[in-house]
């Protein structure tokens, strides 16, 4: 007993230290990977416009430029959110029956739809959407098929706002559907058997247990789906040609054919407050804690 | 083996629930698949009893419950509630309350709110429910601070109190408890079940209670129900079950026993033992008078161990083999010939008792019981 004591307080000291210098690799990583990057987006929009010149000046004329009311950047940014909002909508729509079909319904084909879901992943997001263009093209699988068949083919499917949604819907399924399943799969199954058992139907246990105890996965659900959907640009290009622009593509527009670094990091910098303050409002008034019975009331 | 429901003069004056059945199970019968879980029960449950389902794990007597409920249906036979067939009613639309073996308190709802969950499912408007979850909360013994708590900041004896006035708060006719007793610690349970007796006292309602502990079944119901393999074995009050087992099953089951197997000479009492040597004076068991090969049945606490002025209508001579302390009475282990038979003695008895010493073993034949299998 007196032997190991002092060897106790020995190791304590060190023991304080080591967590800290485990850390310094991922720190590292995370300061030149991300912080970095950003301060110089940031550092550069303040620089003079079309210069690439860091530090050489400092001027606000990137953002009183972009705020001006008659640039076309608002239009982008309202299609940008309004599409990652229906898409968002939309796919809750979508998804919810199949998540509760996956933890509830499907039994041992649960893994196989998983699986399903999962494997168009594997093929790249742009060759996915060409293959979209070949099937619904004019000239394309859709039209020969509805002409084979004897009806009037000459479709206009594509490169409309419509389709950019349906290709925004199709690309960022899964980042609605697995965390929607993973919130209706903390569910506990006696649960909604005892809410019936005490009287309620249905509808009644959707709304008073389920839901409820699922809200954090379908949120954490939401929230990917929109930040990704709005900084999407692929659909927007591969699917609705020049019909819509995004912002994203103001973005990549002002850093290569305009060559207008500063007006970039402006626009970058607004786009992420945006994001994060959307975020950041969010959470403040939904509180995770509470949802899930953490905290009292 | 058919049910065999005792009906004895001296203990039909100490029911305290009535003699109309408020439900019948006839002839119920569920099978998952190719594996029967509860075959042909026929059993009645009266009105205001409190009746315990025991059993050995995989017994049937869970999914009996969960048909009671309506969380199953039967795959044959008839659920009867108060004349009215209810196999196909959901469990939403019965009279009847299941209490969970992890009591499913919902977690992100307060005690307040948790028990109002009835009443509110049903449209009752707010300040009725208010004032009828504080009544419940008296009732269980729950402070009324506790009200607008979060249910899982409680202690497991409360969270057991928030579940019970849940399940009252609708005023079910059977509540049905799957093992909610059983994760529980000793001191707790014991205080918890007096309490559950208290409230059955007071709400009079029909308890039916599963357990796979037989203490917990003799302290707090009025009658049991032995189940084994999905059959109903015995239906009987806790001595009726104790005293007078259906089978060597039950007889195991409910507590340690002495079991000799017996064969009948002649056609009279004096029957020889097969697997102790010796002469028996043995009572036929009840309904088979003519049988030839039966079990003797004989609780360690009518065992005696005999002075040397005593005797007894049977005695075994063997050797003490080991002692177990039961705190009150001391239980030892004694080997007659190839069997070990256990004898109970008081303490002071005991005393004069060492291992490895020869002592004479008694017991009259109405000490024992015979059952035929």
């Amino acid at each position: 007993m007196t032997t190991a004591l002092p060897s106790l307080l020995e190791n304590r000291g060190k023991a304080s230290l080591s967590p800290a210098l485990l850390a310094i690799p991922s720190l590292v990583l995370l300061g030149v990977g991300f912080f970095l990057p950003l301060c110089v987006i940031l550092l550069y929009s303040f620089a003079t416009p079309r210069s690439f010149e860091l530090l050489r000046s400092f001027t606000l004329v990137n953002y009183s430029e972009l705020i001006r009311a008659e640039n076309s950047i608002w239009r982008s940014f309202i299609w940008s959110n309004g599409l990652a909002l229906a898409t968002c909508c939309l796919l809750f729509l979508f998804t919810y029956p199949i998540a509760h079909g996956l933890c509830r319904v499907f039994g041992h084909w649960a893994g196989l739809v998983t699986n399903l879901f999962i494997f168009p992943l594997f093929i790249s997001e742009n060759v996915r959407l060409h293959g979209w263009v070949l099937f619904f093209i004019k000239g394309g699988v859709l039209n020969g098929t509805i002409e084979a068949l004897g009806w009037q083919g000459g479709l206009e499917v594509l490169y409309q706002p419509g389709m950019i949604l349906a290709g925004m819907i199709y690309t960022h399924f899964p980042f609605m559907l697995f965390p929607v399943t993973l919130g209706l799969a903390m569910v506990p199954r006696d649960l909604c058997d005892a809410a019936a058992d005490l009287g309620a139907n249905r509808w009644q246990i959707w709304r008073e247990v389920e839901l409820p105890i699922a809200l954090p996965g379908i949120l954490v659900g939401m929230l990917l789906t929109f930040v990704l959907a709005f900084g999407a640009l692929t659909e927007a290009r591969i699917l609705g040609g020049q019909s819509v622009i995004v912002i994203a593509h103001d973005v990549e527009h002002a850093f290569t054919y305009a060559q207008n670094w500063p007006l970039g990091s402006a626009l970058s910098v607004l786009l992420t407050l945006w994001i994060g303050g959307l975020v950041m409002a969010i959470f403040s008034k939904v509180d995770l804690d509470r949802i899930l019975g953490k905290k009292e009331i | 083996m058919d049910a065999v429901n005792l009906q004895s003069q001296e203990f039909s004056t100490q029911r305290s629930y009535s003699s109309t059945p408020v439900l019948q199970l006839i002839g119920v019968s569920k099978a998952f698949g190719s594996f029967v879980a509860v075959h042909k029960v026929d059993l009645d449950v009266y009105e205001g009893e409190f009746l315990t389902l025991v059993g050995p794990s995989g017994s049937g007597k869970t999914t009996l419950l969960r048909m009671l409920a309506g969380m199953e249906v039967p795959s044959q036979g008839n659920i009867i509630l108060r004349g009215n067939r209810i196999n196909d009613l959901p469990p939403n639309l019965r009279p009847t309350c299941l209490v969970f073996q992890s009591l499913a308190l919902f977690p992100h709802k307060t005690v307040g709110e948790n028990i109002e969950f009835p009443l509110k499912v049903r449209g009752v408007g707010a300040p009725e429910r208010r004032r009828r979850a504080l009544e419940l909360m008296a009732t269980v013994h729950l402070p009324e601070n506790y009200y607008r708590r979060n249910v899982m900041h409680c202690s497991g004896g409360e969270k057991q109190r928030v579940a019970l006035a849940r399940a009252l708060a609708f005023d079910p006719e059977v509540l049905l408890f799957d093992e909610p007793l059983s994760a529980i610690d000793y001191r707790l349970k014991k205080v918890l079940q007096k309490e559950l007796k208290e409230l059955h006292q007071a709400t009079r309602k029909t308890f039916v209670y599963v357990t796979h502990s037989l203490e917990e079944a003799m302290v707090m119901s009025d009658r049991i129900a032995v189940m084994h393999q999905g059959r109903l074995i015995q239906v009987g009050s806790p001595e009726e079950i104790y005293e007078r087992p259906a089978n060597r099953f039950v007889a195991e089951f409910m507590g340690d026993v002495n079991i000799i197997r017996v064969k009948r000479r002649e056609k009279d009492l004096i029957w020889s033992g097969e697997d102790v040597d010796g002469s028996f004076c043995v009572l036929p068991p009840p309904g088979e008078p003519d049988i030839c090969s039966a079990y003797i049945v004989i609780r360690p606490e009518r065992l005696r161990v005999l002075r040397p002025h005593e005797t007894a209508d049977n005695i075994l001579i063997g050797e003490i083999h080991n002692r177990y302390d039961l705190g009150s009475r001391i239980q030892y282990q004694v080997r007659v010939g190839e069997k070990m038979m256990l004898v109970e003695v008081s303490r002071s008895q005991a005393s004069s008792l060492s291992l490895q010493m020869e002592v004479t073993l008694g017991w009259n034949a109405s000490d024992a019981f015979t059952v035929v299998s």
